[in-house]
């Protein structure tokens, strides 16, 4: 309504002070915050500091939206707890007498009951631990696999959160260099399709064996990326329209892959499955046999390092986050914007098609028409929840990974369905794309204009 | 309705934005607040508007006190304000927008139609259920519109579509839309930033017609000719408070002096050019938009080492497309561009800038810089690649950090840090930057489009030196401008664009008549095919000669 036009200015939710105070000569006090609300208030500390400490530098300044993030998921995990808690029938039954003792003991103890046995089946569970001092020695403890079971929650939480977190790489890569990508699931595919022929169809030496998978892994998502931004860079197609359509073709190309036995389909299966692949094209197993926990999970804790190192400190990061924010400056300034839209496309399928190498080689040594789950989706899900940040999207997926690890224990221990997760995950996306809502209930002071949702839709128009 | 400011103080922390600020408007009159950016002009406006809240002071309509929460109350008191950037739904046509938020319902207009005259029963209760339905009234709407811009003879088309306007017709959307919710006083925020010359003389006709109407208007700006040309009074802001009143009688160098707190050049002073070698050599270009219309047809022109070849004409002539198609980023028809020799005609925008090429593009904003990135990282927008920067693909943070903090000082850029935002900086000091940037560098050439386009007196006079320190170094500088003063300030050559064409070159006191019939499309050689060929050369000075008139 025009009775109610925002202040002008960019789109801030706050009184802009306009053109009136961001002056010349004396800053007013509130552009001098929100100055130093985005960038280190002294130029001097973090030139001197190391890539890595800049980068942390900078996350804590930014502590604002960071308290926004984390003051979301605390509020999804109340209003989860409560959906919970409501769609339990002797919590429903107890509340027909509402104001008894009894109805808001029964609405505490169900909606803690899911997350205490969420948390023991994602970080550590009492039992195996007290079970672990029952050993007589620490030596029958390691060989029983009693220290295993310690450490098996964390171990899955890990597993759960290693193709999330590659997956999310695949997005918050593009999504600097102002790119959409729905497509981590296409590239998923295009990746594990490779993974998996080298891994069953190739016989090599051990080491080599499953060097050569995960780099086919990464070969095929980029090469499925690649398509992307040269169909980009070349006609203009936008991106979001081709990713999408990429994971239909990709999705019925691995279906027309696992039909036919002189394709990919095991032999003597009527079954969509594909052989298993070599023993030797295993990603190696990190802490022994009892966990699942294998390389591919420092492989994606390498690669998020190394998107943080590419994005900050060097000249492709440079040119990715420049174009970005400003494709046509950057083109001004003599930069190739179409070659860096085909570059981060390539870059970001591969880091998708690392998350289908995952898969295949760390825990499901199989491919089927189901393995890319639902990788693709999520993976936008924890780039928004990492805020397009390489670190934020390290510990969106550990998250998201605890909450996958946890429910079938929280389904086993408190008869709350697995798709409580889901529900959970939803409404924490809901909180983190409403910043205003969030500071709204907390009663937080606006940080700088743009919240990770709005700058997330704007992808649409770029 | 008369208006009245009494002694508004608005503060931000410890910065005073307002200092007791007094105002009074009188009914058809044009109050003209004049200040430089960051005077506190907006700042005052958007307390009268119920945009913020006043620490002090009060507003009085007719004597009365009003206090405005938001922009409801001072729209519903009488209050209009034209933003320097629209408040327009650009998908939405011209009636659309006009009533955005004040929608009429119920289709009430049927009883004037042929169906309402025969049925009037019917139509009165399709408009009676249609009003309930909450349904839009489109019919009454366009009609209401289109009467009003008839009376002010604003000549708007309801049923265009917002985004298919010129920025001009836009504005004239913003007014009627003022217009329509009754506005007796009418704020317009730096009205004239975005608009042609052309589109600044029709809203100067427009506010003249309001004014006739009994409409008082505020008119904010920081161009000295436009308030003396539109105002009846002039009330000069500095720092937040009152520094003067005075009638528009007044000289330039009394107002800027006001509003900068010194005494201003308004003309840079330069010694006459020593044109050297030609450096810029440009022949037959044509270059064509994305709709395939040419917008520069067969130009040939040459700049050479040390002077100042200023591009006059009516934006909108192809000034655009000649820059862009200059620094590559638009492709080339026909015709060469030659930097000394070397034939750049269909090299990229980076081998330009590598040639000697330095550029400062008309829309700094959308092409100069990157508002989102450090003052320090647009300081090498252009270079990062490149030693001490980057040593392959690694970033030298240290080098940007340094380079940044010797260019701040340079250039006088004000900023509270090298890491702050570029966005965050007034426009002045984003062209500063984005001048550091480009001069920074080895150049041979300068290319600047509308240089000082939107910035205040104290950056206009900083930047017209520093370009004429450029041509002093031996620089070729292409100078492309809407504004006939720049043009005069620097130029050694005046070249005049019309239709993509050049219609004449004319030493520097040419008269303004002349180069306004040159602008209109007079050409030297009106008869006969403009090839540029021979009289392009003829109307280039042998160098050191007819330059005495350079500067004044």
């Amino acid at each position: 309504m025009s009775e109610q036009t925002p202040p002008p200015g960019p789109g801030s939710s706050a009184p802009d002070p306009g053109q009136g105070p961001v002056v010349d000569a004396p800053e007013p006090a509130e552009a001098l915050a929100e100055v130093a609300a985005s960038s280190p208030p002294d130029p001097e500390i973090p030139e001197n500091l190391s890539g890595r400490g800049r980068f942390l530098l900078q996350s804590i300044t930014e502590g604002n939206s960071f308290t926004v993030t984390v003051l979301a998921i605390f509020s999804a995990l109340v209003v989860g707890g409560l959906i919970n808690a409501f769609s339990n029938t002797t919590v429903l039954h107890a509340w027909s007498h509402p104001f008894s003792g009894h109805a808001l003991a029964e609405l505490w103890d169900t909606a803690t009951g899911a997350y205490v046995a969420l948390f023991e089946g994602s970080i550590v569970n009492p039992h195996t631990v007290s079970a672990l001092f029952q050993q007589a020695s620490i030596s029958t403890a390691v060989h029983n696999g009693y220290l295993s079971a310690v450490f098996n929650p964390l171990s899955e939480t890990c597993v759960a959160a290693t193709p999330l977190i590659l997956a999310g790489l695949a997005v918050a890569l593009p999504y600097q260099a102002g790119l959409f990508n729905i497509g981590g699931q296409s590239q998923f595919i295009g990746g594990a399709i490779v993974a998996t022929y080298l891994g069953y169809g190739v016989s090599m030496p051990v080491v080599i064996h499953v060097v050569v998978c995960v780099i086919g892994g990464f070969v095929g998502g980029a090469a499925i990326g690649w398509a992307t931004g040269e169909l980009k860079a070349r006609t203009g197609a936008h991106e979001v329209i081709v990713t999408i359509m990429l994971n239909y073709i990709m999705a019925y190309f691995l279906t027309y892959l696992l039909s036919f036995h002189y394709l990919m389909q095991a032999p003597g299966n009527a079954n969509p499955i594909s052989a298993a692949i070599a023993s030797d094209a295993h990603l190696p197993l990190l802490f022994g046999s009892h966990l699942r926990i294998n390389a591919s999970f420092l492989i994606a804790l390498a690669c998020a390092a190394a998107i943080a190192w590419l994005l900050t400190r060097t000249t492709t990061g440079f040119e990715f986050r420049s174009i970005g924010k400003n494709a046509s400056a950057s083109r001004v300034a003599g930069m190739n914007v179409e070659r860096n839209w085909v570059l981060v496309m390539l870059i970001a399928g591969g880091l998708a098609g690392l998350a289908g190498s995952a898969v295949i080689q760390g825990t499901d040594f199989t491919l089927n028409n189901q393995s890319f789950g639902t990788y693709g989706i999520d993976a936008i899900t924890v780039a928004l929840l990492g805020r397009g940040k390489p670190l934020g999207v390290v510990w969106a997926a550990l998250l998201f990974g605890a909450l996958r690890a946890g429910a079938p224990l929280m389904q086993a221990a408190t008869g709350t369905p697995v798709e409580m997760v889901d529900v959970l995950q939803a409404v924490i996306v809901l909180f983190v794309a409403a910043p205003p809502l969030v500071r709204s209930i907390y009663r937080l002071r606006a940080a700088r204009a743009g919240g990770v949702g709005l700058s997330f839709s704007k992808g649409w128009n770029s | 309705m008369e208006l009245e400011l009494k002694g508004i103080t608005k503060r931000f922390g410890s910065l005073v934005a307002n200092d007791r600020i007094d105002l009074s408007v009188a009914p058809g009159q044009v109050h003209a607040l004049l200040g430089e950016n960051g005077a506190g002009k907006s700042t005052l406006m958007n307390v009268l508007y119920g945009l913020l809240q006043p620490d002090e002071g009060e507003i009085l309509l007719d004597g009365k006190p009003a206090k405005f929460r938001s922009p409801n109350d001072a729209i519903a008191a009488g209050i209009g304000m034209v933003h320097q950037h629209f408040m327009l739904v650009p998908v939405f046509t011209v009636a659309d927008n006009v009533t955005l938020g004040i929608e009429e319902t119920g289709l009430s207009s049927l009883r004037d139609t042929r169906l309402g005259h025969s049925l009037p029963a019917f139509a009165d209760f399709l408009a009676s259920f249609t009003k309930l339905s909450g349904v839009l009234d489109r019919r009454r709407t366009r009609r209401d519109v289109g009467e009003l811009s008839r009376r002010y003879g604003l000549e708007l088309d309801p049923d265009a579509v917002v985004e298919d306007l010129p920025v001009g017709i836009q504005q004239r959307v913003e007014i009627v839309k003022a217009l329509v919710r009754n506005a007796t006083v009418l704020i317009l925020d730096e009205p004239t930033a975005v608009l042609t010359p052309a589109e600044t003389d029709d809203l100067f006709r427009i506010i003249k017609e309001l004014k006739a109407g009994g409409t008082s208007i505020v008119f904010i700006s920081h161009k000295l000719k436009e308030v003396q040309t539109i105002a009846d009074t002039i009330t000069v802001l500095r720092r937040g408070a009152v520094v003067g009143q005075r009638p528009p009688s007044a000289t330039e160098d009394e107002l800027a002096a006001l509003m900068v707190g010194r005494n201003v050049q308004l003309r840079v002073s330069k010694e006459p050019a020593k044109p050297g070698d030609v450096v810029l050599d440009v022949s037959d270009l044509t270059v064509a938009g994305h709709d395939g219309r040419v917008w520069v047809n067969g130009l040939s022109f040459q700049v050479r080492a040390g002077e100042i070849l200023g591009v006059a004409g009516v934006q909108g002539n192809g000034q655009t497309e000649l820059c862009e198609a200059l620094m590559g980023l638009r492709p080339t028809i026909s015709g060469h561009v030659r930097l000394d020799g070397h034939d750049l005609t269909h090299a990229t925008p980076s081998q330009r800038l590598e040639a000697g090429l330095a550029y400062v593009p008309e829309d700094r904003q959308e092409d100069g810089l990157v508002g989102d990135f450090s003052v320090a990282d647009n300081m090498v927008l252009d270079q990062y690649y490149r030693p001490p920067f980057a040593s392959g693909i690694n970033l030298h943070l240290g080098a940007i950090a340094e380079n940044a903090a010797e260019l701040v000082k340079e250039f006088d850029v004000r900023t509270s840090s090298a890491q702050a935002p570029v966005g965050t900086l007034s426009g002045g000091n984003q062209q500063k930057v984005i001048l550091a940037r480009e001069l920074g560098r080895d150049h041979k050439v300068l290319v600047a489009s509308q240089p000082t386009r939107g910035l205040d007196v104290g950056s206009i006079e900083f930047v017209h030196k520093r370009i004429v320190q450029q041509r002093d170094h031996g620089v070729a500088v292409l100078i492309v401008s809407a504004e006939l003063d720049e043009i005069y300030a620097l130029a050694d050559r005046i070249a005049v664009m019309y239709e993509g064409k050049i219609t004449g070159f004319r030493p520097p006191d040419v008269p303004a008549e002349e180069l306004g019939l040159l602008m209109a499309g007079a050409s030297d050689e009106a008869a006969g095919p403009f090839t540029g060929r021979p009289q392009t050369e003829t109307a280039i000075p042998a160098p050191g000669a007819g330059t005495s008139g350079a500067g004044q």
